[in-house]
């Protein structure tokens, strides 16, 4: 059923008793052209894009859990494209572009809302450091404009300007850059996918892949063999779990990244702002819910949970940005498993078992990348060669050198 | 999250600095292929989901280097000991 205000109209008018499932609940086949590696956001973007724009629609999603039970209901919801190095800036470009087309693509409100992304900075040096940045962004057609002071206060008077060690002297807008309701891409994407012909199947955890004479032939399932002529992994957060069973060892730490939602308040933030000095950034729902958090918990993990410390730091960085916040109550708190590459970057490239595609290394910043992740994957699946925008993607480049290092921090995957 | 430091005792995890994989060991740079030899001690790692071998460093207490042996899906502590001790 294609939604439309006619449809919404029509259930209403029946007691909305007559809504289908938006998407099967299909059986495993023994055998697709392409079989997805994890039901997340990125998995399930390549699916619809490998039917939409090559054809290929003999395609099966397998996910452990359920659709929207991994990093793609755990972020913090916010799209934008203000990268500094070349390897990034057209890719998350290409993304904020296809976010921006993105319901009317797949025929669902995602509630993509470019209310804007404001970084804020504290001295002369960062100043300069977001002109650089905005500068380069500029130079590859994003919008980007470096604010005053009293252009920020406009924006948001409520925070500290006097901070007395992180006085606010200005920021980095990029008016383009927003939030997006991150569960209705996954089910957006889930739907549109499906409805091309694509099988979701849940409850369906891979547990080995079949490799003949370095070929894959498909993968174990817990629900049985299923073949496939070619085997995409988007499965960040376990991808070095997913690729070891292929007998790979990947450039990758999992680190817990921890989220916080505030009861539901009145309208404040009408923008999303980040305090990197403090280590804590923070939007509001449409809910009304503050959704916020800052760095992750700093060591290996794949509990889905964090610890108290860096709550509490998160709650210091709050504090110190927008002192009000103290009076409203934390609602919930969660965690979600990082892919944190070496580099800081991600990797969407081939592996050296033919027909095995990985897509990984996604760190905190996976959210965002959804829409083009999933585009530059199918390419990459359909055609054997990288996006053009995703080229610099390469497995390899930690072995050439040519790393993609936005804060220059080297191989420390807790400090990208 | 504690960790409890061989000469300070339980301690608040956020006392401590994470360095990471404490089993990758420095390669001889004079081996012939000494370049894929160091890309994979840098790079590489097993990042398993389970026990994991790794360094903390006591940075606001004693200063010294710990090797400690953590299941990385439900963060229990296994094993403490000082880097280099018998």
């Amino acid at each position: 059923m294609q939604y439309s205000a006619f449809s919404l109209l029509k259930n209403a008018l029946t007691g909305h008793r007559y809504w289908k499932p938006a998407w099967r609940e299909a059986q495993p086949r023994d055998r697709y052209d392409v079989v997805i590696v994890g039901g997340g956001g990125h998995g399930l973007a390549t699916a619809y894009y490998l039917a939409k724009n090559h054809g290929i629609t003999n395609v099966a999603v397998v996910e452990k859990g359920y659709i929207g039970s991994g990093n793609v209901g755990r972020n913090t919801t916010i799209v934008r494209s203000n990268y500094l190095l070349p390897g990034n800036v057209p890719f998350y470009e290409w993304s904020m572009k296809l976010w921006e087309g993105l319901e009317r693509d797949i025929n669902y409100n995602a509630m993509v809302s470019q209310r804007g992304v404001l970084n804020l900075c504290h001295s002369d040096a960062q100043r300069d450091a977001f002109a650089r940045r905005g500068n380069a962004m500029r130079l590859h057609g994003v919008d980007s404009e470096l604010l005053e002071k009293e252009q920020v206060r406009k924006i948001a008077p409520y925070l500290n300007f006097d901070d007395a060690r992180f006085p606010i002297q200005g920021g980095l807008l990029q008016p383009r850059g927003g939030t997006v309701r991150h569960d209705a891409v996954a089910w957006g994407y889930a739907r549109a996918g499906d409805r091309r012909g694509v099988d979701i199947i849940q409850n369906c955890e891979v547990t080995g892949f079949r490799i003949d004479n370095g070929k894959i032939l498909g993968v174990e399932t817990s629900r049985g063999f299923i073949g496939a002529s070619k085997v995409g992994m988007a499965v960040a957060g376990n991808a070095s779990r997913v690729a070891g069973m292929a007998g790979m060892r990947l450039p990758i730490e999992s680190h817990v990244l921890q989220a916080f939602v505030s009861e539901g308040i009145k309208p404040l933030i009408d923008t999303v702002i980040t305090f990197g000095a403090g280590h804590f950034y923070i939007s509001q729902s449409d809910k009304g819910g503050l959704v916020f958090g800052g760095d992750i918990d700093g060591y290996n993990s794949y509990a889905q949970r964090g610890n108290l410390p860096t709550v509490e730091d998160v709650c210091e960085g709050g504090m110190a940005l927008m002192p009000m916040i103290g009076r409203v109550r934390m609602l919930r708190q969660w965690g979600g498993i990082m892919d944190m590459s070496m580099d800081g970057s991600p990797i969407i490239d081939r592996t050296p078992v033919d027909g095995l595609y990985l897509n990984a290394g996604w760190c905190y910043g996976g959210f965002k990348a959804t829409p083009a992740s999933g585009w530059c994957f199918a390419h990459l699946i359909a055609r054997d060669e990288p996006h053009a925008v995703a080229a610099a993607y390469r497995l390899d480049r930690f072995a050439t050198g040519h790393v993609i290092d936005e804060k220059g921090q080297g191989a420390q995957p807790n400090l990208h | 999250m504690q960790i409890e430091c061989p000469f300070c005792g339980k301690r608040d995890a956020h006392e401590f600095a994470y360095l990471g994989d404490a089993t990758v060991a420095r390669p001889d740079p004079a081996v012939p292929d000494a370049a894929r030899a160091f890309y994979e001690y840098v790079y590489l790692r097993d990042n398993p989901a389970g026990s994991h071998r790794e360094l903390w460093y006591h940075s606001a207490g004693c200063h010294s280097w710990l090797v400690v042996t953590r299941d990385t899906r439900t963060h229990a502590i296994e094993t403490i000991a000082q880097v280099g001790a018998r």
